[in-house]
């Protein structure tokens, strides 16, 4: 394997190079091929409004260059977060080029280098943005074949090209490389007449396996994350926190903190912060500020929130309907009537929020560990009144995003406190502040009202989401009556929350796939059958199928003791089945997860390894939301502050993981989220086929399923 | 009350001035650069930060400066010789152990510290040994495969 070169290490290598303006840009990096391209809006997928603030319609959203070396640089406003797009971009670039992959380097997240993008969240990398890309890539191979015919004055009809090479098929002493093409030449060619992508029996990169390109600078401790920058004169910022959230100011005295030897102390208003050129020492400082503040206060804590929710009026929105509810209800043998609970999960990557902000004349260079580059760039040049070319903003590697890194507050601190003191900031919080900031994963209540006739086919679907959000909550089964309801209401939060890793979907699939599974244990028929009878959608059936042959699946009617739990689900274009076997220890209430099994259909698969790892991911991750993570609170005041109260799955608790991957060629779909969806769901099956007792609430807590077990007895 | 503290650091002898009070976490990143060693939670609970001191894997948030003098400290950025990688280092990238990356430095040290103490660790010493060190991604199941190979490897190169 080769060691690859950080985009980071690239593009600070490279700053002192980059100018302010694009078109210095250009002129400084002289000779090679341009390909612009332009990207359609991602969120059309979601079917949300259009972003307004900066159209897409005459700027790129990403670009390749070649340069004279025959180096490519495939250049993205996405960023990398461990979901793997550094290694899986450089392969769909090289197989449609027909360039080496390891001669592909990555750009990623420069507002000044890259082309605008909104943000690297919803699994849009690949199903979205990969198209423009891979198409940009087969004109500039196009444009090049066009070249190489003049020059070697021989018909494209008889030209090949094999690693960025062009030869004449069987005088292949003939030959003009990419690099030695665009020498000295510029050209700029937008996709008005777009050449086919490549077939899918002509890829030689993509489909093959591919270890994490990033690994070895990872390994080795050299790749920067956003606490990681180092600037000369840089001062640590520690920023005075309320209470709670919702909690104002009313009075404070910084003079202890003022007397610290080097410490710089900044107020404006209700921001108060101290500075140090030693991070420990401003913490020190922080601590010595005397503050006192007004409350709002507000009694909802974890327990009491569900009600709190439904209480406050929130605005239903179908949004879908079929058939007729009262129609569905008729045709049902019976009705099944459930409530379903889902607490607050917060992010808590390992990696918290980071930013280093420098101005120089009125310029402003911002690191931030971040999913969104450009919204921070906008919200850095708000902050400070700047025009938005005033601000460039690098992303760092990120230490884990899943949502969390979509706000990028810590950007706006540094930047403000970097115009104030004149200095490059560090604003890193500490865990603490991870936990107060977090725009956690919503608390939800779901009610499902459902019914099956005597043939166990479900003949109504009546579903209401309260405050989970809509995505996942379109059931997946074939039912002639249904009905889908939104409900959410602005201001009712105590705190933040927030997009976490499939948003919506975990909540709505664990709900779905707990009703489902008690229809079809009253009905007296396997899960997997009673799915396979009332799905209807083939590529959802094909994973249901898949995971029935893989898994050796034996028909069941569940509580059987066996321990075995079924969910699907599918999420950002791809479909997910999973099978989890688990160990409930009665006394305790402990569920241990023995095994978990998932087939995955996403499309094409890019990067089968990559694939594998998320899916992977997705299953440890989602083992804590469903078992364990929960954020205890008071109104506005979090309580959970670091990880002795809030438990994320650890080495004890990992199963045997079994992933299959169904092959299809299709378009490429989203690859870090579908996987997590189902994980609430199967345990909970898996839970309820061990011991008889049902888990209507998330976390599901070794007080709960005690508390299901003995209901059930 | 700033004191000189000398000791090693990734085999070269340092010496430096400073308070008593202070972490080493934040004395690698800041005086030293070393920014492998990551904060991850400040108390001690994720092992983000872990180092290697005296041979043992230690967390570098939790360790005070006073304590430090007169010992070797063995950070990410000191395990790889003339530019050949750890094995544990090599048999994470083989193994693919890893996703964001913010936990592996840590996540490497603690596999370092407990090969030393048990050079041929069985799955659950494996588990037991990593059981404090977080990973948000679920890289776990291949940190364990990463941790088999690497213990194997080192058994067939003896002086690593």
């Amino acid at each position: 394997m080769k060691e690859t070169e950080s985009y980071q290490e690239y593009t600070q290598k490279n700053r002192t190079l980059i100018p302010w303006h694009r078109r210095d840009f250009f002129k400084l990096i002289g000779g090679g091929l341009y390909v612009f391209f332009q990207v359609g809006n991602p969120f059309k997928i979601f079917g949300a409004e259009a972003d307004q603030r900066r159209t897409l319609s005459d700027d790129y959203n990403a670009f390749l260059r070649i340069a004279e070396n025959g180096e490519v640089s495939c250049l993205t406003g996405k960023i990398e977060m461990g979901q793997g797009i550094i290694t899986s971009l450089p392969q769909m670039l090289a197989d449609e080029l027909d360039v080496p992959v390891n001669r592909v380097k990555m750009i990623m997240g420069d507002t000044d280098l890259c082309p605008y993008d909104r943000g690297t969240f919803g699994s849009l990398t690949t199903r979205s943005f990969s198209h423009p890309m891979r198409k940009a890539a087969a004109e500039a191979r196009a444009v090049l074949l066009k070249m190489a015919a003049e020059k070697l004055k021989t018909p494209v009809g008889q030209l090949k090209v094999e690693d960025g090479v062009i030869f004449i098929k069987n005088r292949e002493n003939k030959k003009v490389s990419y690099g030695e093409l665009t020498k000295g030449q510029k050209i700029n060619k937008f996709l008005d007449i777009k050449p086919d992508y490549k077939d899918y029996s002509e890829f030689k990169i993509m489909g093959k396996p591919f270890l994490h390109s990033d690994a070895i600078i990872k390994v080795k401790g050299e790749a920067k994350y956003g606490a990681d920058i180092r600037l000369p004169g840089m001062l640590y910022a520690s920023i005075l926190r309320p209470p709670s959230h919702g909690a104002t100011l009313f009075s404070s005295d910084v003079s202890e903190a003022e007397k610290m030897e080097g410490v710089r102390v900044v107020k404006k208003g209700d921001f108060i912060a101290v500075l140090h050129e030693h991070p420990e020492k401003a913490q020190q400082a922080l601590q010595k500020i005397k503050a006192e503040y007004t409350f709002d206060e507000k009694e909802v804590n974890e327990k009491s929130v569900f009600k709190y929710l439904l209480d406050s009026n929130p605005e239903g929105k179908v949004v879908k309907s079929e058939g007729d509810i009262l129609t569905g209800k008729k045709l049902s043998s019976e009705i099944f009537e459930s409530e379903f609970h889902d607490g607050y999960v917060a992010h808590a990557t390992m990696e918290p929020h980071a930013a280093v902000a420098t101005i120089e004349e009125d310029k402003v260079t911002a690191w931030v560990s971040t999913q969104t580059p450009f919204p921070a760039q906008e919200s850095i040049a708000k902050e400070l009144g700047l025009p938005l070319e005033n601000v460039r903003v690098i992303a760092t590697f990120v230490g884990g995003g899943f949502g969390g890194k979509s706000p990028h507050r810590q950007a706006v601190e540094a930047a403000r406190l970097a115009s104030i003191t004149g200095k490059p900031v560090m604003v890193a919080w500490d865990r603490k502040e991870e936990f107060f900031y977090d725009t956690f994963r919503p608390a939800a209540v779901v009610k499902i009202s459902s019914g099956v006739d005597k043939e166990g086919n479900i003949k109504l679907w009546d579903y209401q989401q309260y405050f989970a959000g809509n995505r996942g909550s379109d059931t997946i089964y074939d039912v002639p009556n249904q009905r889908t309801t939104g409900y959410s209401a602005h201001g009712v939060q105590p705190f933040g929350t927030g997009a976490w890793r499939a948003p919506g979907n975990n909540t709505n699939t664990f709900a779905r796939e707990s009703q489902i599974d008690i229809m079809a244990s009253k009905a007296g028929i396997d899960p997997v059958e009673f799915r396979l009878k009332n799905l209807k959608d083939p590529r959802m059936l094909a994973v249901v199928e898949a995971l029935k042959e893989k898994t050796g699946w034996k028909p069941q009617i569940s509580p059987s003791g066996n321990g075995y739990g079924i969910a699907c689900g599918f999420d950002a274009g791809s479909y997910v089945a999973h099978m989890a076997e688990v160990k409930v220890d009665i006394q305790t209430g402990h569920v241990q997860v023995i095994r978990v099994f998932c087939a995955q259909e996403m499309g094409f698969c890019v990067n089968p390894e990559g694939a594998k790892i998320q899916i992977e991911g997705c299953i440890t991750m989602g083992m804590g939301y469903a078992l364990t993570e929960d954020v205890e609170f008071t109104g506005g005041d979090i309580k959970t502050e670091n990880f002795d109260t809030y438990n994320i799955p650890t080495f004890s608790w990992i199963p045997k993981i079994e992933t299959y991957i169904l092959d299809r060629n299709e378009p490429p779909q989203g690859g870090g989220e579908p996987a997590i969806i189902c994980m609430g769901g199967v345990i909970a099956n898996a839970i309820f086929d061990a011991t008889g007792g049902r888990l209507y609430q998330m976390p599901m807590t070794t007080e709960r399923v005690l508390e299901a077990i003995e209901k059930a007895h | 009350m700033e004191e000189k503290i000398k000791f090693e650091l990734n085999g070269k002898q340092v010496e430096v001035k400073l308070e008593k009070n202070q972490t080493l976490l934040w004395v690698l990143r800041t005086q030293f650069n070393l920014t492998g060693t990551k904060y991850g939670c400040g108390d001690g609970y994720c092992g983000v930060c872990t180092v290697l001191m005296d041979n043992d894997a230690v967390r570098s948030c939790g360790i005070y400066m006073e304590d430090v003098g007169g010992t070797k400290i063995v950070t990410i950025e000191g395990l790889a010789k003339n530019g050949e990688l750890h094995p544990v280092q090599k048999a994470f990238v083989e193994n693919d152990a890893l996703q964001c990356g913010y936990c592996t430095p840590g996540m490497i040290m603690n596999v370092v510290g407990l090969l030393k103490s048990n050079p041929e660790p069985t799955r659950q010493d494996i588990i037991d040994g990593m059981e404090d060190n977080l990973c948000r991604c679920g890289a776990h199941t291949r940190i364990i495969d990463a941790v088999e190979s690497a213990s194997k490897e080192m058994k067939a190169i003896p002086q690593q």
